[in-house]
This record gives structure tokens, sequence and C-alpha cells, in this order.
């Protein structure tokens, strides 16, 4: 029997990668309807989790076109907005880190804190004033001294000194006006044990910040994901006759652990193709040669989606539908038919 | 005061600082820190450049106390 790949297929070579493109739009099989329609797709799409914690998420999205899942990866990175140190106000920092650059790592701290209470801060009205509604204030201060308990002999910095360095913890959350309704646990550092920088005795930081709303696209800080990525699921297919025996542990052995079982009857399976990692190892030994077909399901996206604490994974992707829906509201605003 | 009673100063005696074109004073001593130990030292003009704790003869001028603005970018 003749392998036949499916349609959905993308397949993968020792040397290439074949069928990238897709092929369910119309025209392309003569005779055959591929418009596109809502019941179609309803029918046809599903959605799994894989695995949803705090911080991290692995869901597929099975039945949606690459320009979909591509935008709500991109939306996901650059386009949600988060609460971020923007301005910084020294009034000392005796420290060996440069005044700039320290503002720079105080930037880049993730906060914990919830966006959808804030308005947007507008930066280009040099009339505006910033209120309780748009700027969160945070406080860091710390002065280095000498520790006169140290025990004798070492050498220790943070046991000879107090406050030799200073962490993310160490910032102050100094609610303004109604913040204290929307913030009632206060706002902190989503990892508290950020380095921010190191002291040693007579140096001293002392500085003001203000926390404004913003997008990933003006500046990484405020990209609420550490990444968000997708990869097609990976398909494995063994033709004809089962792999059996020697050659069907050295067929496992080509995979990562967990992928390739071997039966009762002692031939090779594919137990879980999602492990893959699609090293193809298995297309360098001719043994197997003509007898496994490797690709992938271009229609089956899994996602993984690492927060960076300030949002849940789950409503970082649930965002990015809200975000794509309300571009679409946008552009069927205009007459595009016209 | 009118113009016949007016003396210009003449003599070194001059209360007036720049008038007898003296150096400026500070009138207040200044903290400044010890490079060894950070031991704040308050030295006048006649006192020795030497930390009082730890004798070390560098001594560091304070940074400006005046708030700068940056952006965290």
């Amino acid at each position: 029997m003749a392998y036949t790949k499916p349609r959905n297929r993308v397949g993968i070579e020792h040397d290439r990668v074949t069928d990238v493109s897709s092929t369910d739009f119309p025209g392309y099989y003569p005779g055959e309807d591929h418009s596109w329609s809502i019941e179609k797709f309803k029918n046809h799409f599903k959605v799994h989790i894989e695995y949803l914690n705090e911080l991290n998420s692995e869901f597929d999205l099975i039945g949606v076109d690459p320009s979909i899942a591509n935008a709500f990866r991109r939306i996901m990175i650059s386009e949600i907005p988060t609460l971020a140190i923007e301005y910084v106000y020294i009034e000392n920092n005796t420290s060996i880190i440069q005044d700039e650059v320290l503002a720079h790592r105080l930037g880049l701290i993730p906060l914990k804190a919830n966006p959808d209470y804030m308005h947007w801060f507008k930066k280009d009205d040099p009339e505006f004033e910033p209120t309780d509604y748009d700027t969160l204030v945070l406080h860091l201060s710390a002065k280095c001294t000498v520790n006169p308990n140290a025990p004798e002999g070492t050498t220790d910095p943070k046991m000879l000194y107090n406050n030799a360095h200073v962490y993310a913890r160490d910032i102050v959350y100094e609610p303004q006006g109604h913040q204290t309704e929307w913030y009632p646990d206060g706002v902190t550092a989503a990892n508290p044990d950020i380095l921010i920088a190191k002291l040693r005795p007579g140096q001293e930081i002392d500085l003001s910040m203000h926390c404004i709303l913003g997008i990933g696209q003006d500046h990484a800080k405020f990209s609420p994901v550490a990444t968000a990525s997708y990869r097609l699921l990976p398909t494995i297919d063994i033709i004809g006759e089962p792999i059996t025996g020697e050659l069907a542990s050295k067929f496992k052995s080509c995979f990562p652990k967990g992928v390739v079982a071997i039966n009762s009857k002692g031939e090779a399976v594919v137990k879980d193709a999602r492990k893959d990692t699609v090293s193809r190892e298995v297309l360098r030994h001719p043994e197997f040669e003509g007898r496994v077909k490797l690709g992938r399901q271009r229609d089956h996206f899994i996602y993984c989606v690492e927060s960076t604490g300030a949002i849940p994974p789950d409503q970082i992707f649930l965002k990015s539908v809200q975000l794509l829906k309300k571009k679409c509201e946008i552009l069927r605003k205009f007459n595009l038919s016209a | 005061m009118n113009r016949d009673t007016f003396l210009p100063p003449t003599s070194q005696t001059s209360n007036s600082a720049a008038a007898a074109g003296r150096a400026y004073q500070p009138t207040q001593a200044i903290t400044y820190l010890c490079a060894n130990c950070a031991a704040p030292n308050t030295l006048s003009r006649s006192d020795p450049v030497r930390c009082r704790e730890c004798g070390h003869r560098v001594l560091y001028k304070q940074r400006t106390r005046r708030m700068v603005q940056f952006e965290a970018r």
C-alpha cells in the first residue's frame, strides 16, 4: 500500500521541508468547496490545554490558519498593556552603578500589578499631570553600613556589611488616592530576588519611581510574556511492515524518551509524537529508509506562553483574542467593499 | 551721606572680601567622606586633609542631593 500524505501535513525529509503552505482555500482542489464559513470553522476548531499554572502554560489550537495563530502570538508579545517603571527620580546614588544604568535596570523589573485598573498616561501631552488613575509611585532607599557584629575573619560581604545587596523586594509601594481600593495587597516585584545593585559602606541609593501603562511595541519591559511561541504538532508515520525486534529498539532510541514504545508483539509504535523534537535522527539510518515518514500537522498549533508574573498566562491569551477582535471591529468601520 | 563724606577703601583692613580681591571662603564647614572608612568628616579651611576616624588622607566630596530625572529605557 503506497503512502499518501494527508493534505494538512508538512513533510520533513532528511535535508528539506516540503509542503509548507496550506492548500485549504477555494480553487486549489477542483470541484471541492473550500469556502470559509463560520459553521465549518466551529465544527473543526478545537482547543486543548496541556497544562496551565501560575506562570507557564501550553495549549493547542487545532483547526486555525497560521495567519490567525501568528497574530495571537504577536499580540501577546507586543500589544498587551502592562505596568512598568518609566520615570526614575534619583535623589542620591553613590553606588558604582551609574544613574542611567540603574534606571534602566529598574525599568526591566516585572511588577505584580493588575494593569486593568490603570488608564493611559498621556506622554505626548505637555499639559498632562500624573494622577492616581495612571501612575504608581514606588520608592527605593538603601544605605550600606559596616556591620559591627560581623563574625571574626569572615569575607562574605553580606555578613560584613548591612544592605550590601539591594534586591527588588526592597522596593516600597506608596499608594496614591484610590489605589488602595485597586491594590489592597500593594504592588511588588513579581520576582523579589532580582539583584538591583551591590553596595559598600558609605554608598547609598535613594530614589522614587513612577510606573505607567505601556505596550511591548514601545519597550520590551512592557511585554507581559517572557516568551510566547508556537510549534506545529510533529507526526511520525511508520509505513508498510511494522518495525520489529532489534530494529524496533534502535528505532525507539532515535527519538526522545516517551515518543516511541514497543508493544507486546515487539513492534515499534508511536506513543506520543508531541514529545518529539523532530531531530530527524531516524532519517540518518539507511535501515529505516522508506519505512518512516516524519511531518508536522499544519493546522495544529502548540502554544507555549510564559508569563513574567503580571498577568496569568491564560489571561494573556484571552486578552490577545480580545485585542484582535477590537482590531477587526476598527477595520469593519471602513467601507472595505466600496 | 553726602559726596564729601565718602572715602573709598584704601587699606587692607576693609571688611569687603570682593573689594580686597580675596578668594571666596565658605562660612560653613563642608562634610567630606573618607575614601577608606566612609566616615563623614567636617573640615574647615585650615584643617589638614585627613580622616578623623582612620587617618586616611583621601577624602571625597559628597554628591549633590539635587534630584535628577531619568527615563527607565
